[in-house]
């Protein structure tokens, strides 16, 4: 096993035991335990057994694992951008309307 | 009755005077919406006469003229009018806004400073006529100034009005609604005061984040 396996391998049980803590907590929800939990299970599966992604990287004629990986892993990163923009969005309205409240009622 | 609605942050320095020419103008009913300032425009506008609401932290101009108009509506005025807090506006054209609403030719009249004698400086121009164009690309309106503050609605028009764009894209926004409404609107010609106006950079990078609220909200229709 590489470093970077390795390193791959421990920052995806770190991040999973992350999630699976804030379940506990309530923090979360099950549909995001369970979402939270599939990327870094891929990831742990990835940081084991490299060779097996080559695999699922030709079904997406992607040549290799990690491309298939780096491609997915940005995808995910710009929808969740935007998700968490959109919630900032409803926050701040939120936020707005009860400035204007405030404001209104002097 | 004309209700005069401003938005103002940070304009200790303007307010007071600009109230005090509303009312020389026998514009009486004034509303200034204090959006969080840090310095003294709530007191200012209140010594001048204005009735004065506070934004207790800064949510922009489109969330405080937004303010401004719900506590208009309430007092039963004939048209409201909103004006810009930095002098850039003469209260001798409120008149001219405030006429086809008065007179049911329109629910909205926009102030167009490109209407009549134009004195707009050339940099000045080239940016507002960009937004003009993409006002006209984003929602096929075709409106002569796009981001004119002063502006005269009717009091139906005025209560169906629910700004989102918090901060400068709530002009565009006006124009949007305008127009899935169908709301019947007029430009009137209008002079901007550009010696009192604050310039530079400001008007570009103002100009970018126009831009991309019109794009946000577009995305997210």
């Amino acid at each position: 096993m590489s470093i970077i396996q390795i390193l791959a391998l421990v920052f995806a049980l770190f991040a999973w035991s992350r999630v699976i803590l804030r379940f506990r907590g309530r923090e979360i929800s099950m549909g995001e335990l369970f979402f939270w939990s599939l990327c870094w299970i891929a990831l742990i599966l990835l940081a084991i057994f490299p060779q097996q992604s080559f695999y699922f990287a030709n079904i997406f004629g992607i040549q290799r694992g990690v491309d298939m990986f780096v491609y997915g892993g940005i995808t995910l990163a710009f929808y969740l951008v935007f998700r968490m923009y959109v919630r900032m969005e409803k926050m701040e309205q939120g936020l707005t309307k009860i400035v204007r409240e405030l404001a209104k009622k002097k | 009755m004309v209700w005069v609605v401003i938005a103002a942050f940070n304009e200790a320095a303007t307010i007071g005077n600009v109230v005090k020419d509303l009312a020389d103008h026998g514009y009486k009913n004034i509303i200034v919406v204090d959006d969080g300032s840090e310095d003294a425009t709530a007191k200012a506008a209140q010594e001048a006469g204005a009735v004065t609401l506070k934004h207790n932290i800064n949510r922009g101009q489109g969330a405080s003229l937004q303010t401004g108009i719900e506590y208009a509506v309430t007092k039963n005025p004939d048209v409201i009018v909103t004006f810009d807090a930095d002098g850039q506006h003469r209260p001798e054209d409120i008149q001219a806004v405030v006429k086809p609403v008065k007179e049911g030719k329109a629910k909205i009249a926009f102030g167009s400073r490109f209407l009549g004698k134009s004195n707009v400086p050339l940099h000045r121009k080239l940016l507002l006529k960009g937004g003009i164009a993409l006002v006209w690309l984003f929602y096929g309106v075709k409106m002569t100034d796009a981001h004119n503050g002063l502006r005269a609605f009717s009091p139906e028009a005025a209560e169906t009005l629910n700004l989102h764009s918090d901060r400068m894209g709530h002009a565009s926004e006006i124009i949007e609604w305008v127009r899935k409404e169908k709301i019947p609107y007029v430009e009137v010609p209008v002079v901007i005061k550009y010696h009192t106006t604050r310039q530079g950079h400001g008007s570009y990078i103002q100009a970018v984040r126009v831009f991309f609220d019109m794009v946000w909200r577009k995305l997210s229709q």
